[in-house]
């Protein structure tokens, strides 16, 4: 027999009011503004942006507010709610090229031109607790320079290796890629999807597999041949003007590593690659998505395939922590039928144990009714 | 004057903050009947980034984007879109578009929006190069002994 459970319903309602009222915490202080936390905290609104596969700084922000804070919570809500609006335009490809550098940086060649732009990094800050802070002192503003007119254009350093010939080349040859969004996940996945699928990866997940790989399991020997973060412009096209038009830009970090020669009795030895771009500044996240991206090219460039970051249906099944959250919270929802049945089945078989046991015991006491002696 | 193509009309207004636009925007005077006449309407927009920057396209994820479209009283119908969710933004573009199309609005959309526009873009992103390139780093070497 099946019976239907309802209830909690009022439980439920005032959880969630005792939830809204520990998040606006103590009613002496202001309450937080979405502003703020935009402009404040925006490595967080850039991290929930980039997960939730989203660009919306503002959203973002609220989805942060929202969740008390809570990053995998904040993904969850702006995911969501990226299923309530249509899809308007596909855009041109993204030139990171002509990007408007803010950061820019490579650990393989000293002297670049446009040079090495270190922009708002926390990189060789002492990872000391300022104390100032706590005592809201004032911050001056950023520097500036009269004599800069304008940004010096800053080319792709892998491009000036490709001239050589050392490193592989990333060529487009037209080929439209799969929407994960669209099309479900079918592995083996090409190289496209799997960078869309990393691009919404968890920050955590990818930076924990791309360290597997420093730390020798599919070990690629990266280097970090040029990061950089700043605004690009996008471009759609629309059929109203048949035309290629920009409708604003976006903060975006790129990461080209450059990894471990590749070479074959047909092909000279060269350098490969690895690509990270990611939402808003996000270092990090760009890094370790560069790491295993060239970990998961192991079996197209003929390497045995050792680690665990090397196993593409593994890496990218296990990515998204909306799919992750979902499914290890939903342990939290009522399981009593289910348990109930585990139960009975437990007994049962502990019942069949014990009878079991019985039978031999007494087969045993039949068999040798006197047990030897030494 | 100048005429400003409608790409990078469409560019420069996408570019600007609202804000900017509409502080410009009242020196205009006053304006021809309008209405919308699709939207404004909130979606989004696929982006695609290329592998190894140069390489084939993937998916990267997806933004907000508002289309709007105007039509003037007369007919002219103007379009506008921008990054992001906000209506009177894309409704201001498509405004523009739909004016633009007028020769006696023309010059005072020149010169009284879009050129003071244009101003104020470049100089934000002079600023923002001037004060990115205040971070770029001079190498010197130390030389021993001698």
């Amino acid at each position: 027999m099946y019976v239907a459970v309802k209830g909690g319903e009022q439980a439920i309602a005032r959880a969630h009011r005792w939830l809204a009222d520990r998040r606006r915490g103590d009613r002496e202080r202001p309450e937080l503004e979405v502003a703020q936390i935009g402009d404040q905290l925006r490595l967080a609104v850039d991290r929930v942006m980039s997960e939730a596969s989203l660009y919306d700084p503002e959203l973002a922000a609220l989805a942060f507010k929202q969740a008390s804070g809570d990053l995998t919570e904040a993904v969850f809500l702006l995911r969501a709610y990226r299923t309530t609006l249509p899809r308007l335009a596909v855009s041109e490809p993204l030139d990171t090229a002509s990007m408007r550098i803010e950061r820019r940086i490579s650990a393989t060649y000293k002297d670049i031109p446009g040079g090495q732009i270190l922009g708002p990094t926390y990189d060789y800050t002492h990872r000391l607790l300022d104390f100032l802070q706590l005592a809201g002192a004032e911050v001056p503003p950023a520097e500036t320079r009269d004599d800069v007119t304008d940004a010096e254009p800053c080319p792709q350093i892998l491009e000036l290796l490709n001239d050589e010939g050392l490193v592989e080349q990333a060529i487009d040859d037209g080929s439209e890629p799969m929407d994960i969004t669209r099309d479900p996940p079918d592995y083996p996945m090409d190289r496209a999807a799997r960078l869309q699928m990393l691009a919404r990866g968890d920050e955590g997940y990818l930076l924990a597999l791309g360290y597997s790989t420093q730390r020798g399991y599919g070990r690629n020997h990266p280097f970090a041949g040029e990061i950089r973060l700043g605004q690009v412009e996008v471009e759609i096209h629309v059929e109203e003007w048949d035309e290629t038009i920009c409708v604003g830009e976006i903060a975006l970090s790129e990461c080209q590593m450059i990894n471990q020669f590749g070479g074959s009795r047909e092909a000279a030895p060269q350098f490969t690659r690895g690509y990270g771009l990611a939402f808003g500044h996000n270092e990090r996240k760009a890094m370790a998505m560069a790491l295993v991206d060239r970990a998961l090219r192991a079996e197209e460039l003929g390497e045995p395939i050792s680690g665990p970051a090397q196993q593409a249906e593994f890496v990218l099944a296990h990515a998204d922590s909306v799919d992750a959250s979902g499914f290890v919270s939903h342990l939290k929802l009522p399981h009593y039928v289910d348990f109930q049945s585990e139960l009975d089945l437990l007994r049962r078989l502990r019942r069949e144990h014990v009878a079991r046991q019985a039978e031999l015991d007494s087969a045993r006491d039949t068999a040798s009714p006197q047990p030897e002696e030494r | 004057m100048t005429r400003t193509s409608r790409g990078a009309r469409q560019r420069l207004l996408a570019l600007s903050s609202r804000h900017h636009i509409e502080a410009r925007w009242g020196a205009l005077g006053r304006l021809p009947g309008h209405r919308c006449l699709r939207g404004p309407e909130t979606g989004m927009a696929m982006l695609k980034g290329r592998i190894g920057a140069t390489g084939n396209a993937f998916h990267l994820g997806e933004m907000t984007l508002t289309r709007a479209s105007m039509a003037l009283d007369d007919g002219t119908v103007g379009h506008g879109w921008v990054r992001g969710r906000d209506h009177r933004h894309a409704e201001l573009i498509a405004l523009a578009d739909a004016v633009a199309q007028h020769a006696a609005w023309q010059e005072a959309l020149e010169t009284q929006v879009l050129a003071p526009l244009a101003d104020e873009l470049a100089a934000r992103q002079r600023r923002d190069a001037a004060t990115a390139a205040t971070t770029r780093v001079d190498f010197f070497t130390l030389v021993r002994g001698e």
